[in-house]
């Protein structure tokens, strides 16, 4: 199982496509690097928080006054402490924003926040905690689609009725939204069908599970500013959001980026700033909150749990003819599940003239959903890719095969709305079908399975500055939080567009107020869109300094010309002006040099992923163990080709986790029985084989390199992928995640006592 | 809360003694977790790794001895002991992580009294016995009689494991320990099954231990499979009365870690493994200076 060595295909390019080490490698490496919780400022809280043991609960009282009264004990904030935004006019989802940072009148679900105590230590904040007494009068709980969807369900938001739903409903409901995607003549389409497959299939909620839980230090001015360090995926965003739960305007609150230890989507929102910002408000002091893993499962976001039902028809020589699919999604407490995503990006890979997909936005007793790379697509990509690979199976035709007969290309309709640019999807399904991996033999109980997936990627608003310094290096200033490697990126595109060694870059994340707006880290959007910036930013450099030495010439800027990180006389005439001495001669020629770009990236290039995973399973326990996978992914351009492939391994063993034993455990009263990296069972190193990569590159042409994101796409696929190799495997179609040893077994069991394994 | 780490026996008896509300820890890997999750704080802490017999493994001619509070990664690292038990020394070195394992301790696992703790179904495989140090002096005891219940053991108030006893296997004897959980490592037995098997002449069976975990408030012996084993040869019907007596004896729960259906199949397997895997040991034994079942 050789690892793929394969860089970028290079049109020409000195930096861009080579491997060097990442600019915040020290840093990380010697444990210098400061995270979320390393922030110690002079007279520092600590502080903790009190959550509902309560799936649903009305809040009857809160009585803090033993609290206040506990040693070291400097603020204690509840519910009270906030606006009550609904008076102010604001919108549902800000409304939703401020109440599950902090409970008003009800509890929502277990690890809901009902207040925060700043003291002393952290001891004895969390002594205090405890002393807070509150009265709840618990309510009926819902924990599943189809609890919330039953008729006689507790409400969790009474007053709700279902949007976009004809006639409108006279009822209350746990249905926030219905969303419908439609082509064709959906009857037709079955009518000329020679199979149809229709099933139905569940996922659990799972968790973003990076490895750094929520911190935030928050430090109050006396004249209202507030500033705060935190470790995110967009300290703009935050800013925003801490404002809007504070009530305030954004440009009173500084943000300050922490090193984040992984986010992958669920760093996107707030949960502790407000509450620090307000503590620190109400002390006088700094207060720092620190999340343990128990508050990080219950209280921030998992992925949806699902229920999907999807219909699939094909002719015998392999052409898809229709897809009907009814898609639940838990949004958690608050409404605004990823059920949306999913319908886009389900039936994306393929050319589908037919089509009816409806999915439902519904609101559990659980931890509010966050994104989760890709969100919403790998449970969607799980159900269609399973029933995808049973056509396949039902008309004997290659799974590859079935695929490349049906892809979308370049022209293609989307369900979702456009005609798709230039894609690379036929370019991974040839590079998985020509790898040596899909030949290899299998041996007793092993399988194979192949699945696809797609995502859309971001453009949306990125600002870069670029400084000349004196010496002639440069630096370069973005607002994006650097998650997979982003210092990396832009370095090389700098070095790229400047024509200098990278080592003479030097990369950085700003803070709110020393650089432009920028969008969050996701998306799969920083390389693309502040790459793009940079790139700009560096542009503008070049423009600039081409002038000074026209001016220093005294000639014509059109005399002149950028070569390797110098500007040359086309005539030759003059010895070349390096960026050093042009730094250096900067007094005479303007004064020092920089530049910032800003934009709203527009050409985003949509990625493809392929992946193929061989398993075995052991008949007697139900363990399936993976043992080869290969992903073959579209990057456009790999700007550092080892973080590409880093982010590509890192969606699929993301995915194999949520495949195999990730899960939410809830007990009958509604709380998470799992809420530990113990029994919330992410992979560990030893649980797989080497992630086997290719990089694909179809040029993106709405970018300067070639970008497209690379980030989510990766853990599309391999739901199904991992799903399909132990139906190979096994002869049971598994329709339930995870795939837990218990859950095969169960399988194999029916399968032998005469059923079908399902 | 005091940290106390007496040097000898006496004196930590002489601790107890005197704080009676006293937590004695070896490898901690239990205690300061259970302590981070909100267990209330006991007065003090007894740390039994600075003394030396706790911490020490001797061969003493008739049986190993092998302190209580003994780093597992000084087990996995002592190659006699590794050749002589390598079942034993295979559940020990299953406790958490690497890292974890230069804390961890047999003593520690016992006495956490965790019915899943994976070196107990091994111990009680081989037999051994624990010796426990109190007010009263000393004594010593069959592990598989201390945990008797899940989190509970028949220690008395002042009472600790100082060390294990671990008598010298006969000839043409192996024992091995499997568990099945649902990744490779890190994590908790959902089953686990210790076997030691001594053969005779002939292949067949002279004696067997068969012993369950984490199926049941606490590891057990099956009787039934071991006398299903004794004087047979390992073939298709001993193993399988083996895996049908272990199925038999299990007396699981329903939790988030494995149905009561799943555990009950599941131990069936695992015992039958674990005895395929112990007899091919005994087979290539060369424990013992000769084939008539005496220790050497």
């Amino acid at each position: 199982m050789a690892i793929i060595e394969q860089d970028t295909t290079n049109p020409g390019f000195k930096w861009i496509g080579t491997r060097p080490i990442r600019p915040d490698g020290y840093e990380k490496v010697t444990g210098k690097a400061r995270f979320g919780a390393d922030m110690m400022l002079p007279g520092q809280l600590e502080g903790a928080v009190l959550r509902s043991p309560h799936a649903h609960a009305r809040i009857v009282s809160i009585d803090t006054s033993e609290a206040e009264t506990m040693p070291g004990v400097k603020a204690i904030v509840t519910g009270a402490d906030f606006p009550d935004l609904a008076e102010a006019g604001a919108g549902a989802a800000d409304l939703d924003l401020a109440v599950n940072v902090i409970a008003r009148d009800k509890v929502l679900y277990e690890g809901h926040v009902v207040a925060a105590v700043a003291a002393d230590t952290r001891k004895q904040a969390q002594a205090a905690i405890k002393a807070i007494k509150v009265n709840y009068e618990v309510l009926p709980h819902v924990l599943t689609v189809d609890e919330a969807m039953a008729s006689d369900a507790p409400i969790l938001h009474p007053g709700t009725r279902t949007k976009n739903v004809e006639p409108a409903p006279e009822a209350d409901s746990n249905v926030i939204s219905r969303v419908v995607q439609q082509l064709g003549d959906l009857d037709a389409g079955f009518a000329a069908a020679d199979v149809v497959v229709e099933r139905t299939f569940t996922t659990k909620p799972v968790h973003q599970g990076y490895i750094e839980p929520h911190a935030a230090v928050a430090d109050a001015m006396p004249n209202g500013r507030v500033h705060v360090w935190c470790s995110s995926q967009g300290h703009f965003a935050m800013r925003t959001m801490t404002a809007t739960v504070l009530g305030c305007d954004p440009t009173r609150i500084k943000v300050t980026p922490a090193e984040i230890g992984g986010g992958f989507g669920g760093k996107l929102s707030i949960y502790l700033e407000p509450l620090a910002g307000r503590l620190s408000q109400k002390s006088g002091r700094p207060v720092r909150i620190v999340m343990n893993r128990d508050e990080v499962f219950k209280g921030t976001g998992p992925a949806s749990g699902t229920k999907i039902t999807v219909k699939i028809g094909a002719t015998n020589d392999g052409k898809l003819t229709a897809c009907q699919s009814w898609l639940g999604y838990e949004a958690g407490a608050f409404a605004g599940s990823p059920v949306g995503a999913a319908t886009m990006t389900m039936i994306a890979p393929y050319q589908f003239e037919n089509l009816l997909l409806e999915g439902y936005d519904v609101v559990v007793n659980k931890p509010k959903v966050a994104a989760y790379r890709a969100p919403g697509a790998p449970m969607a990509a799980f159900a269609v890719e399973s029933v995808i690979d049973e056509i396949a199976q039902k008309i004997g035709m290659d799974p590859i095969e079935l695929r490349l007969k049906n892809a979308s290309v370049e022209g293609s309709q989307a369900a979702y709305g456009p005609k798709f640019p230039k894609i690379g999807y036929v370019e991974t399904l040839e590079a998985i079908k020509n790898h040596p991996n899909y030949q290899i033999p299998l041996g007793p109980n092993q399988g194979r399975g192949v699945a696809s997936g797609f995502w859309f990627n971001a453009g949306m608003n990125s600002s870069a500055t670029v400084h000349l310094n004196e010496d002639g290096n440069v630096t370069v200033i973005v607002g994006s939080p650097d998650i997979g490697g982003s210092r990396a990126s832009m370095a090389l595109m700098a070095a790229e567009t400047f024509g200098i060694d990278v080592a003479r870059v030097q990369p950085l994340v700003g803070d709110t107020e020393t650089v432009g707006f920028n969008d969050v880290t996701g998306g799969s959007r920083t390389t693309l869109a502040t790459g793009q910036a940079v790139t700009e930013a560096c542009e503008k450099v070049k423009v600039d300094l081409m002038a000074r030495a026209a001016k220093t010439w005294n000639c014509d800027v059109a005399d002149v010309e950028w070569v390797d990180g110098q500007v040359q006389k086309l005539d030759g005439s003059e010895p070349p002006l390096s960026m050093a001495k042009l730094a250096r001669g900067w007094g005479r020629t303007g004064g020092p040099v920089s530049a910032t770009a800003s934009l709203n990236a527009r050409g985003v290039g949509s990625a493809f992923s392929t992946q193929v995973c061989d398993v075995e399973v052991d008949p007697e326990t139900g363990i399936v163990r993976v043992l080869r996978y290969l992903t073959a992914q579209d990057a456009g351009r790999a700007i550092h080709p080892s973080y590409v492939e880093g982010q590509f391994q890192g969606g699929v063993v993301q995915g194999i986790g949520w495949a195999l034993n990730e899960e939410y455990v809830h007990t009958a009263e509604g709380t998470m029985d799992n809420p530990s990296f113990l029994d919330y069972r992410i992979p560990v190193a030893s649980d797989l084989p080497m992630i086997d990569t290719i990089i694909v590159e179809v040029p993106n042409p709405g970018h300067p390199w070639g970008v497209r994101g690379v980030g989510e796409v990766g853990i599309v696929p391999p739901l199904a992928a991992v799903a399909n190799a132990v139906s190979n495997a096994t002869g049971c179609r598994l329709t339930d995640l995870p795939m837990s040893p218990m859950r095969v077994l169960d399988a194999l069991n029916q399968k032998s006592n005469g059923g079908n394994g399902h | 809360m005091k940290y106390l780490a007496p040097k000898t026996v006496e004196e930590a008896t002489t601790l107890l003694a005197e704080h009676p509300g006293a937590t004695v820890f070896a490898g901690a890997t239990d205690v300061i977790p259970q302590l981070k999750a909100g267990r209330p704080e006991p007065e003090a802490l007894v740390d039994l790794k600075k003394i030396s017999q706790a911490v020490s493994v001797s061969d003493e001619g008739g049986h190993w001895s092998i302190g209580a509070a003994t780093a597992t990664a000084k087990l996995t690292g002592n190659k006699a002991l590794a050749a002589e038990f390598p079942g034993l020394v295979e559940a020990a070195g299953l406790i958490g992580s690497d890292q974890v394992q230069s804390r961890a301790t047999l003593g520690g696992n016992l006495c956490n009294a965790s019915p899943a703790a994976d070196s107990v179904p091994a111990m009680i495989a081989n037999g051994m016995r624990a010796v426990i140090a109190g007010p009263g002096g000393t004594r010593t005891v069959a592990v598989e009689d201390i945990p008797t219940g899940p989190g509970s053991t028949q220690l008395q108030p002042g009472e600790f494991v100082v060390s294990f006893e671990l008598d010298h296997a006969p000839a043409r004897t192996g024992d091995a320990y499997l568990r099945l959980i649902p990744r490779t490592e890190m994590d908790i037995a959902v089953v686990g099954a210790g076997v030691r098997i001594t053969l005779d002449d002939a292949g067949n069976v002279a004696s067997a231990t068969v012993a369950i975990g984490a199926v049941a408030p606490t590891a057990r012996r099956v009787p039934a499979a071991e006398e299903a084993l004794v004087g047979n040869p390992i073939n298709d019907t001993t193993l399988a009365a083996v895996a049908e007596a272990a199925s038999a004896a299990c007396n699981p729960i329903d939790d988030k870690r494995g149905t009561i259906a799943y555990r009950r199949q599941v131990a069936g397997v695992l015992a039958r493994r674990a005895v395929v895997a112990a007899a091919e040991r005994a087979a290539a034994s060369t424990n013992g200076a000769s084939n008539n079942g005496e220790t050497r």
